[in-house]
């Protein structure tokens, strides 16, 4: 009975998707709605840069992207604080088929390729210095990172057309191998010592960034290996995804080096490894710690809401299309941005993502203030944690464990 | 043959089309997959844990 339960229910979900359903818009209004649009000002920001550089004639503009990504988003989520609201059950289905959210998504991509073309055009005027150019290129480099986050929101649907969007807006950072290995690599082993984008309690941010970024890399080429050996394809092929995605990498900075000149490269590399880094350093804070227990049959249990890190702070959730709903993510990963829900049970974070990516950049204040609060999720039981295995020694004795022994005494 | 529903997306693995994508050739019986496969829309669902359409 159960079981046939979910099953409508799940495909009632899925047809909601081409909205064959007669929906009208119920009693309630959705106080987010406009806010979405505010998401299209990150991808303008090298824009900005350059305009406030020109009127003022202060070369720190060129930094502005850093400026209002790790210093204004996280001063405005402290004031603004935080909204725990929740859409009913009942606007659920309506508010997935409602297409004005998709194209608040969809508009992030002209944007940011606008941006890009701007920054390209600037370095190779030959008009910046060095230093100028580096602090735009980590400006375009905010606005690809967070790119990373739209396509993200894209990658996870079933249209042919949204996962196509998805690669382009990934193709700025050099990451088009993520839609393979977030859908099937991360998603099927979050919060286990398996998955190369889950971070460990006692691994800093720096030990992280290299491990995620090459395991994620060989993750997503096995993966896609995998599928093409089975329906009997070469694996260097135009069939596979992740090849296909980085050819659209290659494609766009020689189309840039052809258009602006071979020293805007260097610059272009640093946007694409600051891009790329500030998803990982996103991905190291959804899941810190967080360890999913074995079954009897040693399979891990389902994903649940204790195994992502949430928040509820507005502006980062604006920003970041609620991807800071991270526990409803997981479990429902095809639920549209708007529609994703705050769980009371799931784990929450002193303050929003922007703010967290400052703390996770240095690590004995991330440790401070995050390691304790691991500890009380699992109840005072730190074995329960996803500790990484070199220091598992110590930070058991730091939180009042000997042995790996599971628990009985303790604090 | 036996259509099989993925409970969290609503994803169906029919058995007599198989799934050209993931490599499953038409008439592959949903026991052949194997157990670590999950749902290639969702990632959530392992096969063992899908349910059969209309059981």
């Amino acid at each position: 009975m159960a079981t046939t339960h979910a099953s409508e229910e799940a495909h009632d979900h899925h047809h909601a998707d081409h909205a064959t359903v007669e929906l009208n818009e119920p009693g309630w209004t959705d106080g987010k709605r406009y806010a979405w649009l505010l998401g299209l000002v990150v991808p303008v920001l090298p824009f900005l840069a350059w305009g406030l550089v020109e009127w003022t004639g202060i070369g720190v503009f060129w930094w502005l992207g850093p400026m209002v990504i790790f210093g204004l988003f996280p001063i405005l989520d402290q004031i603004i604080g935080q909204d725990a609201e929740n859409p009913p059950d009942r606007v659920m289905a309506w508010l997935e088929q409602d297409r004005y959210y998709r194209w608040c998504t969809y508009a992030y991509i002209p944007l940011q390729y606008g941006s890009f073309v701007l920054a390209c055009w600037l370095w190779g005027s030959g008009d910046l210095g060095v230093v100028a150019s580096i602090g735009l290129a980590v400006t375009v480099g905010c606005v690809s990172g967070i790119a990373i986050n739209t396509a993200h929101e894209l990658g996870h649907k079933r249209g042919k057309g949204e996962r196509w969007l998805s690669r382009v807006a990934l193709a700025q950072s050099g990451y088009g191998h993520f839609f393979i290995e977030h859908n099937r690599g991360h998603h099927v082993r979050v919060a286990t010592p398996e998955d190369p984008a889950s971070s460990r309690m006692g691994e800093s941010f720096w030990a992280f960034w290299p491990r995620t970024v090459h395991g994620s890399l060989i993750s997503a080429w096995e993966l896609e290996a995998t599928r093409l050996r089975r329906v009997g394809r070469r694996v260097l092929s135009h069939r596979n995804d992740v090849l296909t995605a980085w050819l659209m990498t290659v494609v766009l900075f020689a189309a840039a080096a052809i258009a602006f000149g071979p020293e805007i490269l260097p610059y272009v590399l640093i946007q694409m490894v600051f891009g790329f880094s500030l998803l990982e350093v996103v991905n190291y804070l959804e899941h810190y710690g967080l360890l999913r227990d074995r079954r009897d049959d040693g399979r891990y249990v389902r994903t649940a809401p204790g195994h992502s890190w949430n928040s509820n702070n507005v502006v980062s959730n604006v920003f970041l299309y609620h991807l800071q709903r991270h526990s409803d993510h997981h479990a429902h990963p095809l639920r549209r941005f708007q529609a994703l829900r705050h769980f009371d049970e799931a784990p929450q974070l002193p303050t929003g993502y922007a703010g967290m990516i400052v703390l996770a950049v240095l690590p004995p204040v991330w440790r401070r203030v995050m390691d304790h609060r691991v500890v009380e999720h699992y109840g005072g039981d730190v074995t329960r944690a996803n500790i990484l295995p070199r220091k598992r020694e110590k930070v058991l004795r730091r939180h009042g464990r000997t042995t790996s022994a599971p628990s009985g005494a303790g604090d | 043959m036996a259509v099989y529903v993925c409970p969290e997306c609503g994803y169906r693995y029919d058995e007599a089309a198989g799934d050209d994508r993931e490599g499953f050739a038409p008439g592959t019986p949903f026991a052949q997959i194997p157990d670590t496969w999950t749902c290639p829309d969702c990632g959530v669902v392992d096969r063992p844990d899908f349910a059969p359409a209309d059981g």
